[in-house]
């Protein structure tokens, strides 16, 4: 019988179904932060349970580590020294790897685990962090999870889960020049709206994710989140397996030609059958920001603040976040002078995004009055960055450039933007208070962002590029 | 974990779409590395006047008297999005809700509210207006969740009938620990696990390898 590539994954990794009708599925690799994962570890400690499989689980400091240069255990969060140090005793307990705010290889999860090669295609991977659905770029089933679940995963190496629908998105079209897949994930929000992904597995599929190369796959895949999958995934191809080949913790010798020859066979046979199929065209999509608090509540970069009452949520929601991000129906988005730029989190922090950013900041500066920060996805990512004498572009152009970790993508009680401060951010989420109490955050890619930090306003990538 | 079997209690309507769980419990207020202690910090963003501030916001339905002591939640679409973080559910657990009533749930929240023995009740975005705009009117708001019958009801007159996942329901009214449950089946899947090294061993051995170089040690 014809199947898609997550039937194939599930089906290698079901052990059972329960009489519940759940199946009980094998998992590959579990990843942890400091966050939420320390917690899941003490759970399971206070439970007198250990962890089962050890050598494929990973542990990685992130979300409340101090970006700032010569960081240390202390950290701006309130108590957030006690997250750093329960994670570093837990998982040293428990005989996990650990990559510590110091180690080389550090970074914010979803960027360090493909980058070392910790995600393969074809494994199951759990993180209890709800963009792990990221990893679905390299051909895993990888999806986010709750602390109590981490802990099942932990203790036994499976967790108990129904089946979930299937759902393919073809995209094809070529993307125009100067779009990005950051752009092309907001505009599937705005067509399909934050509960487009239904809890589908939805994979990606088509002329334009075939196009894509790795790094703009993770970008594409991170926010099935906001659109309430389960999960995201694309076939792995031959990008992949370059992308993979040599990376850390990636199979090697004979291992390797087997793996790489089982993970071409995963892609979804040709009649394989979908719960839900949908068609989208990359040649519509423009440079998108959102204006409201909804990632759904997003338009192309020249529009203009929707009425209430079109669309992108309930009137009542509308009128809500136009309160709150401080904006009247009929405002065009790119004049909105901003106070801050943000590039940085797991959606937008790769090589390539700040290669791309520091190409628009080259020879050019920040608008006065603008804080501008650039926090590179990992301290691989800011060294070859720091090689290539980007940092130099982002410092010259009155950019901070900062120690690889989640930072500012969300408020945790230490630093922040101000109240009523409005942020153009290269992250996932434009929620109430997200990036510091009162906070307007409008999401964008990071070229967008560079634009916007140069001319002081929210700015087509596009038009700064042509001056 | 509490089984739940039916409950009769206040109902608190919070009529909003796509409330996250930073709202629920935004990230500063996790203070200590542990699932207790949070009831104070559940919607600080809504329930307080100020940020780090405990005096009441006094509109916010939670904090007026008429739900006082409310034990479940009516909301709109999208409940529970955004960040995966357990804590959402531990805050409300803390605080006293036990089931939420909402037309769609974010499929993390919902499996970390079935961890935790809280109810997700499914109700169509019309019967959710109804009952919210109910609560509001009565002269107490009570609503009542029978999860064996599958069914909400307002003053016994009203009855909704409410879908579940068959092995979510029985979790919840068995108070099921899931975790040991499954350690029962601890022989079949080291057994499956053995089938999988062989077939798939390129998973488990770029694990083991690199870490031995780390380590030098190949038993660790
Ligand atoms: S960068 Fe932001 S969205 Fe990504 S894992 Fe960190 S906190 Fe979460």
């Amino acid at each position: 019988m014809s199947r898609t590539i997550f039937d194939k994954i599930w089906d290698a990794h079901r052990v059972t179904r329960t009489p519940g009708g759940l199946d009980l599925i094998l998992i590959d690799r579990i990843l942890l932060h400091e966050r939420t994962g320390g917690v899941a570890l003490r759970g399971l400690e206070e439970r007198g349970l250990p962890v089962a499989a050890p050598d494929q689980a990973f542990a990685v400091m992130d979300h409340i580590i101090d970006t700032r240069p010569g960081r240390t255990d202390r950290t701006l969060m309130p108590t957030g020294t006690d997250f750093i140090l329960a994670t570093r005793e837990a998982a040293g307990k428990a005989g996990i790897r650990l990559f510590d705010l110091d180690d080389p290889q550090q970074g914010i999860v979803h960027v360090m685990s493909p980058e070392l090669g910790i995600v393969l295609p074809g494994a199951t991977l759990i993180c209890p962090d709800s963009h792990t659905c990221s990893q679905g770029a390299l051909g895993a089933l990888a999806w986010g999870i709750g602390s109590t679940e981490a802990e099942h995963a932990l203790a036994t190496s499976t967790l108990r889960v129904r089946r979930p629908p299937r759902m393919r998105i073809r995209i094809d079209g070529e993307l125009a020049p100067g779009v990005t897949a950051k752009d092309l994930a907001l505009a599937l929000l705005g067509r399909f709206g934050v509960g487009g992904g239904a809890g589908h597995v939805v994979e990606y599929a088509g002329s334009a994710v075939r196009a894509l190369d790795v790094e703009a796959r993770l970008t594409l895949c991170n926010m099935a989140t906001e659109f309430a999958a389960f999960t995201a995934i694309i076939a792995p191809d031959e990008k992949v397996i370059d992308f993979l080949e040599g990376r850390r913790f990636a199979p090697t010798g004979a291992d390797w030609a087997a793996a790489a020859g089982h993970w071409l066979s995963l892609a979804s046979d040709d009649d394989a059958r979908f719960d839900v199929e949908r068609i989208f065209d990359a040649r519509d999509v423009a440079p998108m920001i959102t204006w409201g608090t909804s990632p759904q509540q997003v338009v192309a970069i020249d529009g203009a603040v929707p009425a209430p009452g079109a669309g992108q949520g309930t009137t009542e929601g509308q009128a809500r976040a136009l309160d709150y991000m401080g904006l009247a129906p009929g405002m065009r988005l790119a004049e909105l002078p901003i106070d801050a730029a943000f590039i940085g989190s797991c959606t937008n922090s790769r090589i390539g995004d700040l290669r791309r950013a520091a190409a628009l900041l080259r020879g050019r500066h920040v608008a006065p009055g603008v804080k501008a920060i650039c926090v590179p996805g990992s301290t691989q990512v800011k060294r070859a960055a720091e090689a290539e004498g980007l940092d130099e572009i982002f410092r010259a152009a009155g950019f901070e450039w900062r120690e690889s970790g989640c930072s500012m993508c969300f408020f945790a009680g230490g630093e922040s933007f101000g109240p009523q401060e409005r942020v153009v951010s290269s992250t996932n989420r434009n929620f109430e208070s997200r990036q510091g109490p009162g906070t307007r955050t409008h999401l964008a890619s990071p070229e967008t962002v560079a634009a916007s930090a140069i001319a002081g306003h929210i700015a087509d990538p596009r038009r700064v590029a042509a001056r | 974990m509490k089984p739940f079997t039916t409950l009769t209690a206040i109902a608190a309507p919070l009529l909003r779409d796509n409330v996250d769980t930073d709202a629920i419990i935004p990230s500063r207020e996790m203070r200590s590395v542990s699932k207790k202690g949070l009831a104070d910090g559940l919607f600080a963003g809504w329930r307080y006047v100020a940020i780090g501030s405990r005096e009441p916001q006094r509109d916010f339905v939670l904090n007026r008297p008429r739900y006082a002591g409310a034990r479940i939640l009516v909301s709109g679409a999208n409940f529970g999005c955004g960040s995966s973080r357990e804590h959402a559910v531990w805050a409300l657990a803390e605080f006293g809700i036990r089931a939420v009533v909402a037309p769609s749930f974010n499929p993390i929240f919902q499996a970390n509210c079935i961890a935790n023995g809280v109810v997700p009740v499914l109700l169509d975005r019309d019967v959710v207006a109804v009952i919210a705009a109910a609560l509001e009117d009565a002269a107490s708001p009570h609503l009542t969740v029978d999860l064996d019958a599958q069914t909400v009801s307002l003053d016994h007159a009203r009855v909704w009938h409410f879908e579940i996942d068959p092995d979510a329901r029985e979790a919840l009214l068995a108070g099921r620990d899931s975790i040991a449950q499954t350690l029962q089946l601890a022989d079949q899947i080291a057994a499956f696990r053995a089938r999988d090294a062989v077939a798939r061993a390129w998973i488990y051995t770029s694990v083991e390898r690199t870490r031995q170089a780390i380590t030098g040690d190949p038993s660790s």
